[in-house]
């Protein structure tokens, strides 16, 4: 089954080749050869001469950064982008979602609906749409709402999975937080998860574990891109135990998100480290998972400056209302196993109760999925994808800043030039607490 | 490629427009070897082929064969446009681009904007619309005048009226010279006034320029490159300020100030010319520096100005370019923006610079500096990966700081010594389509201006910060 990427605006453009490239990279790579076919299938098709064709489509409101990315893939030698697989036009967004969203969305909403569409038609059988944005800008952001909200309607049995990049807490654009809002509370209607980057993260990532001196945005999306390649690529799970997992998205939603009202998913790999210390690495399964699972439960972002004083609660009715110090609650959690001996991992450290919100079966809360094949390079790789409080913090940061401009009326008249209303500004505020409070909770 | 148009108008607007001219074909020339007309030069340049009759020409990819400014010419005097025509730069315009009249408008805003508003109306939005239809995509619309004379502010104000009427959806972006207190011409007061009001009214962004912030910059520049014992570590031609490189030879008078200015635009067009990590775009500019409607003036800083060759390790030098660009020195206009409050802030390099750096430094620098309370982190950044000629890299700080507030209220103070005695009113009110009303409305408008900063700039304004958030039944 395949996978079809839809690439929005300057980031969802940059951080989309990248995602490929790991993928090719990977599936190319000596290990990897019991998964390649299965690899490629779901993100390749072959042209004519039997040349790799992303299946992918570009979109953006302006020429530069598109222009850039189809001609680093075909200049790579390895795969390329489809040659009308993409649309642009000549002026941005503007870093306005009102502007991507009222204007140039429903403006060229025939021509992106028909390069999806066509990309889906060249699948055998379609396992989902992969769709990667920032929240930050107007493009991404709005543009991409815009064409979240198309899929959906034309494509309603079809599993639809947002890849979003939150901007750095400062520094980028001054609107973001407002955009952040309106994009954040259309798409959790629209969309069957949202998987979450936040910048400032993976920027600790690049600065401390993978010792990068100048960190550019390249550094950045290698490092998301290589998160996203560790879930993305084929594995054995609980339902194909077997052979390759050929519903990925499918079987990702299934065991992670199992209420519609919470549907943020964070990531956590480990070990990260720079390509040159890899050969000299030698990590265990047990250290790592048990490095991952204090990762989880104390809401650290990297496997340096953990908390190990967290523990579970013992106590069930500690958590909820009073939640113990630090302590951060899952709802459900997907381990991914890639490496050597990864038959003697044991992952039954998730497994424990007390993760986990009371009003779930045990059975529906862990899954794991593994692969022997090491993942880029890393002789041992374990990722965790999971739906907990941990985005809370950030979420709540995002609300409370929009929030206080709001109170201003600050920036406001250039949305409501393009014809969003204050009311409209209101309800995404209303859908946002209602989130913050859903998770708060747990 | 977005494409924009420039508009000069009046003595200053056309020789700041001209050097702007110069030095971006320097800029291109540099980066472009090969003469093919590419999507960078198309932003501000057409390609002419001359055996065309209808004026068409090469699309972006061909070789170079005429190349022609997207810009209309105004002025009410022949002075100024006739040495353009007979100048080195003359082939960049045809004759048509421009709009001209021998009688000047007697340092009259209300002859600049309703005589001549009035007699050139048509021509002006005929040619305006020419222009626009050589574009692809009209991104911008970028006005350069001065305050203080007639033409270009008052005749210069009408265009941006014009503007606003004919393209509403293209935005208009003013660079507006502002006179300094000793300025000969004595009504500048009135006429500066009298634009003021044109410009917070229809512009959506306008970036002031004051004469006295650019002659302190250019004789402190002159001091640094000739006095004798410090000539080993100054560079000798600060390209900011000189035009060298460029198609015009000798330097006139003014040439060294209009540089300052011409190479603010080069910046802040920069991004939308040439490639970067961090695009920005013109329309982002506005969207992320005006948060209210009327309050769109933006200081700006360029740095480095004073190019010391030999101070020490690279970062060094680049971290100082970060702390030179809130320096007071550093300003074109005559303000403190450390000592008021930060509306917004954006930070627009050039050249070699990183992710990291520009986030060492805004960390670094934040403690130092107010902003509003309800924008804390109003920070918009960009960087493009051409730097300006002689550069290794640079920066362009575009501030909506309430320090303005105290140029605005001089201005006003000016104005009312002159209005209290009714001096030189008779000139302006003679004038068909002015009123007396016209200068107690401008004096309003520029009034509620200051108050509007003022109240921001007070510290009691926290308002409804931390205003109770909307709260959800459980």
């Amino acid at each position: 089954m395949s996978v079809v990427t839809v690439q929005l605006g300057q980031c969802g453009n940059q951080i989309g080749p990248e995602v490929l490239s790991t993928v090719y990279e990977d599936s190319t790579g000596a290990h990897a050869r019991t998964y390649k076919e299965c690899s490629y299938e779901r993100f390749f098709r072959e042209d004519a001469e039997g040349a790799l064709v992303a299946r992918a489509v570009l979109i953006d409101m302006e020429p530069k950064v598109i222009a850039q990315t189809i001609a680093k893939a075909s200049g790579s030698g390895k795969w390329r982008y489809g040659e009308k697989s993409h649309f642009c036009q000549k002026q941005g967004s503007g870093n306005n979602w009102a502007n991507g969203y009222y204007v140039h969305g429903p403006q060229h909403k025939d021509v992106v609906e028909d390069l999806v569409r066509r990309e889906v038609e060249r699948c055998d059988r379609l396992a989902g749409i992969f769709a990667m944005m920032s929240v930050a800008g107007g493009t991404g952001s709005g543009v991409g709402t815009y064409v979240t909200q198309c899929l959906r309607d034309t494509y309603p049995h079809s599993f639809i999975l947002n890849h979003l990049t939150w901007p750095y807490g400062t520094g980028e654009v001054i609107v973001q937080n407002y955009n952040s809002v309106l994009t954040l509370s259309r798409l959790y209607t629209l969309s069957d998860a949202l998987v979450v980057h936040e910048n400032d993260t993976v920027h600790k990532i690049c600065s401390q574990l993978m010792n990068i001196k100048h960190i550019s945005v390249s550094d950045l999306n290698k490092v998301i891109a290589h998160q996203l390649g560790s879930m993305l690529q084929p594995a054995y799970t609980t339902d194909s135990p077997a052979h390759y997992s050929r519903n990925p998205i499918g079987e990702m939603l299934s065991s992670l998100v199992c209420h519609p009202e919470y549907k943020l998913l964070s990531m956590l790999n480990i070990p990260h480290m720079a390509q040159t210390s890899l050969e000299y690495s030698a990590y265990t399964w047990p250290g790592l998972l048990k490095h991952l699972r204090q990762m989880l439960i104390a809401n650290a972002r990297m496997e340096e400056g953990i908390d190990w004083k967290v523990c579970v609660p013992s106590n069930r009715a500690e958590g909820g209302r009073n939640p113990h110090v630090g302590f951060n609650r899952s709802l459900s959690n997907l381990l991914i196993l890639r490496g050597k001996e990864v038959s003697s991992a044991d992952g039954g450290a998730f497994k424990e109760s007390g993760l986990y919100v009371p009003w779930l079966p045990a059975d529906g809360t862990f899954h794991t999925w593994h692969s022997p094949v090491p993942f880029s390079g890393y002789e041992k790789l374990a990722t965790l994808i999971s739906n907990n409080q941990s985005l809370l913090n950030p979420l709540d940061n995002i609300v409370q800043k929009a929030w206080n401009m709001f109170a201003s009326r600050a920036y406001i008249h250039q949305y409501t030039k393009f014809g969003i209303s204050e009311d409209d500004f209101l309800e995404s505020f209303t859908m946002l607490e209602q989130i913050l409070s859903s998770y708060t909770h747990l | 490629m977005t494409h924009s148009v420039i508009i000069q108008v009046g003595q200053c607007g056309n020789q700041v427009g001209c050097r702007f001219w110069d030095l971006a074909l320097r800029e291109h020339a540099h980066v472009n070897k090969n003469g093919v007309y590419d999507e960078a030069l198309s932003s501000f340049f057409r390609n002419v082929d001359p055996r065309r009759s209808d004026g068409g020409g090469g699309a972006p990819g061909s070789r170079i064969t005429a190349l022609k400014a997207r810009a209309v010419l105004i002025d009410m005097e022949e002075g100024v446009l006739s040495q353009v025509l007979s100048g080195p730069l003359q082939q960049l315009f045809s004759s048509t681009q421009l709009i001209s009249n021998s009688y000047g408008s007697g340092n009259n805003w209300a002859v600049g904007h309703h005589t001549y508003g009035s007699v050139y109306h048509e021509q002006i939005v005929d040619q305006i619309r020419r222009a626009a239809e050589h574009c692809d995509c009209l991104q911008c619309f970028f006005l350069i005048h001065s305050m203080g004379g007639g033409t270009g502010s008052g005749l210069g104000t009408f265009v941006l009226r014009l503007l606003e009427d004919e393209f509403p959806d293209v935005c208009r972006i003013v660079t507006a010279v502002y006179p300094s207190a000793e300025d000969d011409v004595i009504t500048s007061p009135y006429n500066s006034v009298l634009a003021m009001r044109e410009l917070t009214e229809h512009a959506h962004c306008v970036l002031p320029v004051e004469n006295q912030s650019l002659m302190d910059i250019v004789s402190k520049i002159q001091l640094m490159s000739h006095s004798s014992k410090s000539v080993s570590v100054v560079k000798k031609d600060c390209t900011i300020i000189s035009g060298k490189g460029g198609v015009s030879k000798s330097e006139k008078p003014f040439d060294a100030m209009n540089n300052i200015v011409a190479n603010l635009l080069l910046s802040i067009t920069s991004s939308s010319r040439f490639e970067g990590s961090l695009n920005v775009d013109l329309s982002e500019i506005t969207m992320n520096l005006v948060p209210f409607p009327r309050l769109h003036y933006l200081v700006s800083s360029l740095t480095p100005l004073y190019t010391l060759a030999d101070v020490n390790v690279p970062t060094r030098r680049l971290d100082q370019m970060f702390s030179d660009a809130f320096s007071k020195e550093h300003q074109l206009m005559t303000s403190d923006p450390r000592r008021a409050m930060y509306l917004a802030c954006a930070l627009m390099l050039r050249g070699n610079v990183h992710m990291s750096d520009l986030r060492r430094n805004i960390q670094r620098l934040r403690p130092t500096l107010k902003f509003v309370p309800w924008n804390q982190e109003g920070w918009k950044t960009g960087v493009c990966s051409v730097p300006p000629v002689g550069h290794a890299h640079s920066l362009l700080a575009l501030a909506n700081n309430t320090c303005v507030r105290a140029s605005f209220s001089d201005l006003r103070d000016r104005f009312t010594r002159l209005y209290r005695k009714k001096a030189h009113l008779h000139h302006y009110v003679c004038v068909d389509g002015m009123e007396v009303s016209g200068f107690t409305e401008a004096l309003h408008s520029l009034s509620d201006l200051i108050e509007q900063y003022d109240t921001l700039a007070t510290p009691s304004h926290t308002l409804p910060l931390n205003a109770p958030r909307l709260s959800i039944a459980t």
